[in-house]
């Protein structure tokens, strides 16, 4: 059996807590779970706690883009949050800047960026 | 330190993680700042995705160089080869539709970046990052 | 005057090893006498001074021999003997003592060994080789306490660059979520990165979501200065703070014009004032939920 990341809701979002370093097939069964999540619940957002992550390479990156532009295509909104300093300047470096990726300090001001995204959003 | 080198078999995707947490923990104990340690782990990320998904498999060899000052990581495959390396390193390109920023942002991500390979060769690249 | 040919010596033929292990209380006395005619030690470490002189000679005597070259120095026999120049040249620059008097100091161990060579006795021709040759080889010693004392003057330039880098950018917190740094002098690339992990350790420990990037100290906005910027903002952003650069002085702005550097997306100011005000009223927008604008 493959093990998962767990998905959790909390005041209408969904959450997960990346903790160990992410290996492709379980970044990628992250983002096949996210959607499912999203189509079968309420809940209209989804906040990606990174904080204990010490490595985010082009693939993963692609994955975390991917689950921001899935979640609009659903109607819905994901904030990343927590990324380390160094994670941060790595990926400047690498050429990923995260564009459409919404992002935030920690979980909290993560909750709060969600709400005014889906303010905004008609 | 028990040894100066270590091989990591990158078989499968699965095994780049091994290897990147292996650099990323050689890099922290050689006294690397955490920010220049996951530098070099992501460019051993993104060599050692290559070496799987393009190369068709190979593996990496670590390296200490000057007690710790350095480490120094190869990355060998007996794959197809890169034809064109010049535009291979372009960032963008990527003959398999992907985004195409690994090699060219490993290659900026350490202080040395060598590439020997060519159609049917093989490819070889080292890297090398110093302590600051 | 005819130079004598700086042929190998037989070994045996003078037998400086023990020459210099069999003398070696009078050599140093003879030394450390003629050293002090140039340069006298303070009281207080000549007790040290001695003790390091005498390891030295010890260590010569292990090393040397008749056959010795100048540059065999340098290899790894001869490794005690420049440990015991490593001690020498740190007690003579805590003593405050100038280079030059450094190398006197060990080159003036040169006149007691032409003495113990000649008490030897042998053909004049032979004797003035050997004198020639055990001279190179102390020149060699003398220069190479001026290396150590070049690599000891890099490594406390390397910890003040250190030093003047930590106070050349400080992070401020100016309020509850608001940094601001004001970056200073030029900014070249092993700086620059150093800077940035600093401001971004920053934004961790104080939880601050507002960042003033201040470059009124910095003289000229290049391409280079603006990519680093460019840089650095984006990592804010991936970690979820906002950036502003301030202090866009009108003559930078015309430079940045000239040169075609785009800042393209990044928040700019004229004035520190004006970016304080901006954070501010960001940060209130978080707290309060859209009342202030
Ligand atoms: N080890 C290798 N063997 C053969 N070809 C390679 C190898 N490494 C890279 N290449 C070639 O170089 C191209 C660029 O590599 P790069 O890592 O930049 O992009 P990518 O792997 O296609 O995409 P990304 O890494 O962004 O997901 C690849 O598409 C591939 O054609
Ligand atoms: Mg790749």
């Amino acid at each position: 059996m493959t093990p998962r990341i767990p998905i959790l809701e909390l005041e209408g979002a969904l959450l997960v807590t990346v903790q160990v370093d992410l290996d492709d097939q379980l970044a990628v069964q992250l983002e096949e779970d996210l959607g499912a999540a999203l189509a079968r619940s309420s809940a209209r957002g989804i906040i990606i706690d990174i904080s204990g992550l010490e490595l985010v390479d082009t693939f993963l990156s692609r994955i975390l883009a991917q689950i921001a532009s899935m979640s609009r295509v659903l109607g819905a909104e994901a904030v990343l949050v927590g990324m380390r300093p160094a994670v941060a300047v790595t990926l400047v470096e690498l050429g990923m800047t995260l564009d459409g990726v919404s992002t935030a300090l920690d979980i909290d001001r993560g909750i709060a960026r969600l709400h005014a995204l889906l303010a905004e959003s008609p | 330190m028990p040894s100066e080198r270590e091989f990591w078999p990158l078989k499968a995707t699965r095994d780049v993680g091994d290897a990147r947490r292996a650099v990323h923990a050689a890099a922290r104990s050689a006294g690397f700042r955490s920010a220049d340690a996951v530098r070099l782990a992501t460019a051993a990320s993104e060599l050692g995705r290559n070496a799987v998904i393009h190369g068709k498999g190979g593996r990496m060899t670590l390296e200490r160089l000057d007690e710790g000052a350095g480490i120094r990581l190869e990355f060998r495959d007996e794959g197809p080869g890169i034809p064109d390396i010049e535009q291979a390193l372009v960032d963008g390109f990527s003959s398999t539709g992907s985004m195409g920023f690994g090699l060219g942002g490993a290659r900026r991500l350490v202080h040395s970046f060598q590439i020997e390979s060519g159609a049917g060769e093989g490819t070889r690249i080292t890297v090398v990052r110093w302590r600051r | 005057m005819r130079r004598p040919a700086d042929t190998d010596f037989p070994k045996g033929l003078y037998m400086i090893s023990d020459l210099i292990g069999e003398n070696a209380e009078a050599l140093l006395d003879d030394w450390l006498e003629a050293a002090d005619r140039v340069s006298r030690a303070r009281p207080e470490l000549a007790h040290e001074r001695r003790l390091q002189a005498r390891s030295f000679i010890e260590q010569l005597g292990q090393s040397i021999d008749d056959d010795t070259r100048p540059e065999d120095v340098r290899s790894a026999p001869w490794s005690g003997v420049r440990e015991t120049l490593d001690a020498i040249v740190d007690t003579h620059l805590d003593e405050g003592k100038a280079p030059a008097d450094i190398a006197f100091f060990v080159m003036s161990i040169k006149r007691p060994l032409h003495r113990l060579l000649v008490m030897r006795g042998g053909e004049p021709d032979d004797m003035l080789r050997v004198i020639w040759r055990v001279d190179l080889i102390v020149d060699r010693l003398g220069l190479y306490t001026a290396e150590i004392q070049i690599r000891r003057k890099e490594q406390v330039i390397a910890r003040q660059q250190e030093e003047i880098l930590e106070l050349s950018s400080p992070v401020v917190q100016v309020w509850d979520g608001v940094l601001a740094v004001p970056l200073i002098g030029t900014l070249d690339s092993y700086r620059t990165q150093q800077v940035t992990e600093t401001i971004l350790e920053a934004v961790v420990e104080t939880r601050s979501e507002q960042v003033i990037l201040d470059i009124t100290g910095v003289p000229t906005v290049d391409t280079q200065v603006a990519h680093h910027l460019l840089k650095t903002v984006a990592a804010l952003r991936l970690m979820g703070a906002e950036a502003i650069v301030s202090g866009i002085r009108p003559q930078i702005a015309q430079t940045m014009v000239h040169l075609g550097v785009d800042l393209g997306q990044v928040v700019t100011k004229a004035r520190l004032s004006d970016a304080l005000k901006l954070a501010f009223r960001r940060g209130g927008l978080l707290v309060s939920g859209g009342a202030a604008n």
